[in-house]
């Protein structure tokens, strides 16, 4: 199976380029469950100057976000048999590189923060836990979900042009998490937060967040509903 | 890198509320207007003087016009907002733009009802 990966290393290249792999892998039953991580540690056993994040290898940190034939996605739940060769691997766009295909997240986890996204409430807690309805708890459910990968909010224009102002997916998918759980008190500061050209209406519901999001998560239809409250609010 | 973004601007809500109900009434009024003209068997200029006589037609006519400026200052405003990075450059634009277009208003009551 033939790869081309990004490869840039700032201590040696002037610039980044594109380098060739080949494996040896049988399309059979065998390589059936095989996935694009497999793949990708077996080329470091070759060229162990390849670099890449990966830590639970089954979709649930985050971590091997990264381009993957023009797409966003993990390596580490991207089944092989399912992708074009030669496969192209390039690191998340539209954030700084920082060897290969890792890049350097702190702008994506500095609009994270900038939401705010813990609960706030300041009553006094109950002696238990601060109990939901049913019915309050399944509003959180396609919320809750994000691991913080990056994917979407690395595909998504409006991140690119204005990283430092967009808030980006992710982070609004976060916002409405809070503003929709029952517990949170802070509802009010938290629209104030998003009332602005840049921080929220950025967001020109292109969608690509929806169609790379490796959890299937909908930010676009989040992002809608933070506008919903937002007029209901107003009118 | 700047460490400290200010944002809060408070008005995006509004303009892109705005933003949508001037687009819903521009459709109604282009497909109001393509509806009666198509229905014309012939589009001659008895058939437009007639129709611009009527004080209606005028008034959503005008009404259309001022919907697409506010729409395109919308429009226009988030395009300067994104390729021009100067602050002052930026609110020169925006004036230019809002003067143009209330400009373009008269213009569109002298044209309707000068008639």
């Amino acid at each position: 199976m033939k790869f081309r990966i990004y490869r840039y290393n700032p201590d040696t290249d002037t610039a980044p380029y594109m380098q060739d792999y080949e494996l040896e892998i049988r399309h059979d039953d065998s390589t059936q469950g095989k996935m694009l991580l497999d793949a990708l540690l077996m080329i470091k056993q070759q060229d162990d100057s390849l670099s890449l994040r990966k830590s639970c290898r089954e979709g649930v940190c985050g971590s091997d976000a990264m381009n993957i034939n023009g797409r966003n996605g993990l390596a580490c739940i991207t089944p092989l048999h399912t992708l074009k060769e030669p496969v192209e691997l390039r690191p998340l766009p539209g954030l700084p590189v920082i060897r290969d295909l890792i890049v350097d997240m702190t702008q994506f986890f500095k609009q994270y923060h900038s939401v705010k996204p813990y609960l706030i409430n300041n009553e006094p807690p109950p002696e238990t836990e601060r109990l939901q309805s049913p019915e309050q708890r399944a509003h959180l459910n396609g919320l809750y979900e994000c691991i913080l990968c990056g994917c979407c909010t690395t595909s998504c224009p409006s991140f690119w042009w204005n990283p430092d102002k967009f808030v980006g997916p992710a982070g609004l998918l976060q916002a409405y998490r809070f503003v929709a759980d029952t517990r949170d008190q802070a509802t009010s500061e938290r629209l104030d937060d998003l009332e602005d050209p840049y921080r929220l209406f950025r967001c020109h519901t292109i969608m690509n967040c929806v169609d790379v999001c490796p959890k299937e998560l909908n930010p676009t239809e989040a992002i809608g509903k933070i506008k919903d409250m937002m007029v209901k609010r107003m009118v | 890198m700047v460490s400290r973004v200010v944002v809060g601007a408070h008005y995006g809500l509004r303009d892109w509320l705005i933003q949508r109900i001037t687009a819903v009434l521009m459709v109604l009024y282009i497909f109001a207007m393509t509806g009666y003209l198509l229905m014309q068997p012939v589009l001659g200029y008895d058939v437009w003087t007639a129709l611009f006589s009527s004080l209606v037609v005028r008034t959503f006519t005008l009404l259309f016009l001022l919907a697409l400026f506010y729409h395109a200052w919308v429009g226009v405003r988030d395009i300067v907002m994104d390729y021009v990075n100067s602050a002052a450059i930026r609110l020169v634009i925006h004036v230019l733009v809002i003067l143009a277009l209330i400009i373009y208003s008269i213009w569109s009551v002298e044209i309707l009802w000068g008639m």
